[in-house]
């Protein structure tokens, strides 16, 4: 069987497509890869379907061999590549023959980076897909030295030799938010989420939580429980917000009082603790 | 009854009652209308979110504009029966609350017919309404950090069961052997939206 051995990972390594969704209603979460610019970026460079299962790689340290020949891409932030010790780079395909280690080194901003497989990982899917989701433990578990993770078939070539350009991951974000659900809950909404907030190191595939000058309620009742979104911005009791990634809860008790635009999704994942956020709303 | 913006693809609805929700919630689902990826009910509202560039949300909202809420189709009433060995640990403390034994709490509680409302909390976790009024009760002061799977309590307006072992803060009755949750089953979720449910105790 074509098959990848994990050699070693770094703080967190996890299977990753686009998720599972169309199961809210019974309590599933979405999940799936919080950049999925990036998987996508990365399926298209070895050939496979925008939607094939790689590999999610928190701050790097990934090392693979391959047992098969294959084709590999590392997307995300810029990140050092290196095939038996040969520094070759990310974001662009490479070619691996059987026995051949790839490593993967920290990026130097961002936070995640996606390894695709030509063929795709192939574990069982859940549920129709095979993301691992840390708050229902669905999908298959964190990858660990000496597990093999096997390969689909190869559908398709890679692709030729397209320069792709790294996107930057900046120190400062501006993020465009549409307000509501429940924006009247609180004063002076737009201008509150304009404040300046900071990425803590709280924030999770759950959400990022951020820190900054705490929204006030302009009344004081309980919300009952109610469905949220990824990207949801839901402030509890304390006044600072909570933006729902991949991994969230399907209904929630606290308002929530805007939405963060999916195009910016992929770079409010990517954003290290201390990265300062701006929420610009739209309408 | 009212929309809400929910983003660029969705959109909430918020409803008078549970009753209402409900309402919408079976009407949404009968018409199965093409372009809604998700429809999530909460406590009062019903969270509608279409395909991106779809007009599928307008769809929903003429169809509820025009519909007969007080007069909801008749839903897909899947009724389950729990077997549930009522030994919960804080089943003297809801006897005491409700003012009655701990036989009453138990015929009360397996006596009534619910109806899950909604989910969430956890993969096959629902929110069960249809709980008899004096066993309406607060939760704990201080959530228990290990609830076991199967675990059958109660919590404000609802009841629910436990999928899997978890923190919580409901109050606990007892205990059942069903499973609430296996995503490798044709139906993953004993409770959705709508099921109604009995317990029986054991």
């Amino acid at each position: 069987m074509r098959a990848l051995e994990i050699v070693a990972t770094g703080p967190l390594a996890l299977v990753q497509d686009l998720g599972r969704p169309g199961y809210a209603h019974l309590g599933v979460p979405p999940s799936g890869a919080l950049d999925t610019a990036a998987l996508r970026l990365g399926n298209r460079l070895v050939g496979n379907a925008e939607d094939a299962a790689g590999i999610e790689i928190l701050l790097g340290g990934l090392e693979i061999r391959a047992t098969t020949s294959c084709t590999v891409a590392v997307t995300g932030p810029p990140v050092p590549v290196s095939v038996d010790g040969r520094e070759t780079g990310s974001h662009a395909p490479l070619p691996l023959h059987a026995d051949q280690r790839l490593t993967i080194g920290r990026p130097a901003t961002g936070l995640r980076c996606y390894l695709a497989v030509s063929g795709g990982i192939a574990v069982d899917p859940v549920l129709g897909s095979r993301s691992r989701d840390v708050l229902s433990e669905l999908g298959p578990e964190p990858l660990t030295p000496g597990t093999r993770v096997p390969l689909g078939p190869v559908t398709g070539v890679p692709s030729g030799a397209d320069v792709v350009v790294a996107p930057p991951c900046p120190a400062e974000l501006t993020v465009p938010v549409l307000l509501g659900p429940r924006d009247d809950w609180f004063a002076d909404t737009a201008a509150a989420l304009a404040a300046q907030w900071t990425v803590t190191a709280e924030s999770n595939r759950v959400g990022v939580r951020l820190d900054g000058p705490p929204l006030r309620r302009s009344g004081t009742s309980e919300l009952p429980s109610e469905g949220v979104l990824t990207g949801a911005i839901q402030v509890p009791p304390n006044g600072l917000p909570l933006v729902f990634l991949a991994d969230h809860p399907t209904t929630g008790g606290y308002p929530v009082v805007a939405v963060v635009r999916s195009e910016s999704l992929g770079a409010l994942a990517q954003a290290r603790p201390g990265t300062s956020v701006r929420f610009r709303t739209s309408f | 009854m009212r929309w809400r913006r929910y983003g660029e693809h969705a959109a909430l609805l918020d409803c008078d009652s549970l009753e209402q929700m409900s309402a919408a919630r079976a009407t949404v689902e009968q018409a199965a209308v093409e372009g809604i990826t998700e429809v999530v009910p909460g406590a009062r509202t019903l969270l509608v979110v279409a395909e991106p560039a779809s007009r599928a949300l307008d769809a929903v909202r003429t169809l509820l504009a025009e519909a007969d809420l007080s007069h909801p189709p008749s839903d897909e009433a899947r009724e389950v029966t729990l077997d549930v060995r009522y030994d919960g640990e804080d089943l003297e403390l809801i006897a005491r609350d409700a003012k009655c034994s701990v036989d009453d709490v138990v015929a009360r509680h397996s006596g009534a017919i619910y109806t899950v409302a909604f989910t969430g909390f956890a993969p096959g976790f629902g929110y069960l309404t249809g709980l008899p009024a004096e066993l309406q009760q607060p939760r704990l002061e201080s959530p228990r950090t290990r609830v076991p799977v199967g675990a059958v309590a109660i919590a404000g307006e609802y009841t629910g069961v436990y999928p899997r072992a978890s923190p919580g803060g409901w109050r606990l009755l007892g205990r059942t052997e069903a499973t609430l949750f296996d995503a490798s089953a044709e139906r993953p979720a004993l409770f959705a939206p709508g099921v109604r449910v009995r317990f029986r105790s054991v």
